[in-house]
């Protein structure tokens, strides 16, 4: 019969106790996210947001703000690129909550813990899949950028670590949009949660316009903004100004956000029971 | 015989709930337990405990002889799981859900397959394989569940309650199966609100509510708890409906079940001597009827003569799974 099923044996069965080598467990998170992925295919709405939402910011702010701004779109485009990638990589990150929380509220993460793999895969394996995620949809907007005559001035080997950068704050993020996936009761929650902090994060930082063009009393928190330490330290590997300074920043940012929201989207999950 | 899974004085608490107040549980290789209780009884919150994902605030659990708080990797290389709701990926496909399963538990990419094929064939999913979940109905999604929880060939088995929420017949369907996996040797550990289903499925039942389990046997050694047989009476009158029931809980002693909808009383009758005094009185109270009928009484009836009150009486508090995993 195909269903069968192995019966039990007299006394403790033999069950090959193994412990779950690092391997392993790789081997499980890359699965895991290789299902997250997969999801993407069957969510043209999830499509929607990865894609098409970034395109319109990115012709929204060039066409419509970029004259008023700037003095010109075309001026615009170059100084906006790089804050439009930030700022649609920290939006991505909520769907990092999003994702956990559906998969938390329809029992898929239950059956993951109920299973004989390793209890990192559930975890790794979304933020896996996100950087994923994000990799592709930075790329889609400086393709866009590109046609609408955005162009990268430094180095290839510059611009890569710009990438690799802006992947690795994502990554931090999405440690916090874990925390309140895994923290709220159900996914219209993780949804509005994981979006309120952005809005004023992401708009009161120098992702869209200089700091310099604000109130006095705004800059010091747009200086110190993990956003505009990375719109900053990306404008400084793909165009030109200052690196170093914002580079250590945003890794600064990088290891403090992982540090402290990495543990606790840990221990949230441990407690999940 | 071997006992497959076992628990000892099991008590869980959520805060001030206690959803499980010192529960003990034997199931033996190779039956099935019913664990039968309303919502809120602790049903959620015991399974939870015995598969690993939760873990009990005293007591203990073992399943195939490794403790569940200890060697719970152990214990998950045994279990297979289906929860309430059908924890599959709406966004996959039936093949590609089965597929994943497969390859988590190691197999390789071809045997993964392979395996997903068998399960599919084998639950009438087959023609469903390549599409999506989301277009599946509610009883394929269940039958997938199923089917998920048996990619790994776990020789424990938990379902916890497997048929809420199912039409008649892809109740059946799913019984079908259950049955057909027990045959084969697998341990189930059943929960339901349905009597009717631990009937159907189990070879022994424990009764659980609020937390305790307050009765436990044969779904035969149940039903002669509360003895004899049940008497029904279906009065001519919507009016008299009251009347009669009076009447025979007055002549019986026990407790009468009333379905208004049908004008339908019932009420344990430990003697069937009884009858013709039931008549009688009947009679003389002037209650016409339309319907009188002895029978064997149904796990119900078994719940209220246990607990004084219907299974059904209670809303939900438990949820303490759910609870438990968002909090």
């Amino acid at each position: 019969m195909s269903a069968d099923a192995a019966t039990l044996p007299d006394g403790p069965m033999d069950v090959g106790v193994r412990r779950i080598s690092p391997g392993l467990a790789l081997r499980h998170a890359l699965l895991v996210a290789r299902r997250n992925l997969l999801q993407v295919r069957g969510n043209p709405q999830l499509l929607i947001f990865l894609v098409i939402q970034p395109i319109l910011f990115v012709l929204l702010f060039v066409y419509v703000f970029g004259g008023a701004i700037a003095g010109s779109s075309r001026q615009y485009v170059q100084f906006v690129i790089p804050g439009i990638v930030v700022q649609t990589v920290v939006f991505a990150t909520a769907m990092t909550g999003i994702g956990l929380n559906e998969d938390l509220a329809k029992g898929i993460i239950d059956r993951f813990r109920s299973l004989p793999i390793a209890r990192s895969a559930v975890l790794a394996g979304r933020i896996l899949a996100d950087a994923v995620r994000l990799t592709a949809t930075v790329l889609v907007i400086l393709t866009v950028g590109v046609v609408l005559g955005f162009r990268i001035t430094t180095s290839p080997v510059a611009a890569l670590a710009g990438l690799v950068l802006i992947i690795a704050f994502g990554m931090a993020l999405s440690w916090v949009a874990a925390l309140i996936g895994l923290s709220v009761r159900n996914p219209e929650t993780a949804q509005s949660a994981g979006f309120i902090w952005m809005f004023p994060l992401t708009f009161a930082s120098s992702a869209f316009v200089v700091a310099s063009t604000m109130p006095g009393w705004l800059q010091p928190f747009v200086r110190i903004n993990p956003i505009s330490v990375a719109a900053d330290a990306l404008r400084g590997l793909l165009l030109a100004g200052p690196v170093l300074g914002p580079v250590l920043k945003t890794t600064a940012w990088i290891v403090a956000l992982t540090v402290v929201f990495a543990p606790l989207a840990i221990r949230q999950f441990r407690r999940l029971a | 015989m071997t006992v497959a899974i076992q628990a000892e004085s099991l008590a869980k608490s959520f805060g001030k709930t206690r959803a499980l107040d010192g529960v003990d549980l034997e199931v033996a290789s190779g039956t099935v337990l019913g664990l039968l209780g309303p919502n809120g009884a602790g049903k959620t919150t015991a399974v939870r405990i015995l598969a690993t994902l939760l873990g009990p605030t005293a007591g203990r659990a073992q399943v195939g002889g490794y403790d569940v708080v200890r060697q719970p990797q152990q214990v998950r290389q045994l279990i297979g799981l289906t929860g309430q709701y059908a924890a599959v990926d709406e966004s996959l496909s039936g093949t590609e859900n089965l597929t994943m399963l497969g390859r988590l538990l190691g197999l390789d990419k071809t045997t993964a397959h392979q395996r997903a094929g068998e399960l599919l064939e084998h639950f009438e999913l087959a023609d469903a394989g390549g599409r999506m979940v989301k277009t599946y109905s509610g009883g394929m999604r269940r039958r997938l569940d199923l089917a998920a929880s048996l990619v790994g060939r776990p020789p424990v088995l938990f379902l916890d309650e497997p048929t809420t929420g199912l039409d008649p017949r892809s109740r059946n369907g799913l019984w079908a199966v259950i049955r057909e996996l027990v045959a084969q040797g697998t341990t189930l550990l059943l929960t339901t609100q349905y009597m009717e289903e631990a009937d159907h499925l189990a070879g022994h039942i424990a009764v659980i509510d609020h937390g305790q389990v307050i009765a436990t046997g044969t779904p035969d050694e149940l039903k002669a708890k509360i003895g004899g047989q049940v008497l029904e009476v279906r009065p001519a009158n919507p009016a008299d409906v009251d009347r009669a029931a009076q009447l025979l809980v007055e002549l019986t002693g026990n407790q009468a079940t009333i379905d208004r909808d049908i004008r339908l009383i019932s009420v344990p009758m430990p003697d069937p001597a009884w009858l013709p005094v039931a008549v009688r009185r009947l009679d003389e109270a002037g209650i016409v009827v339309v319907d009188l009928a002895l029978r064997r009484p149904s796990l119900d009836e078994v719940f209220l003569t246990l607990t004084g009150r219907p299974a059904d009486a209670e809303p939900a508090e438990d949820g303490a799974g759910q609870e438990g995993s968002a909090a």
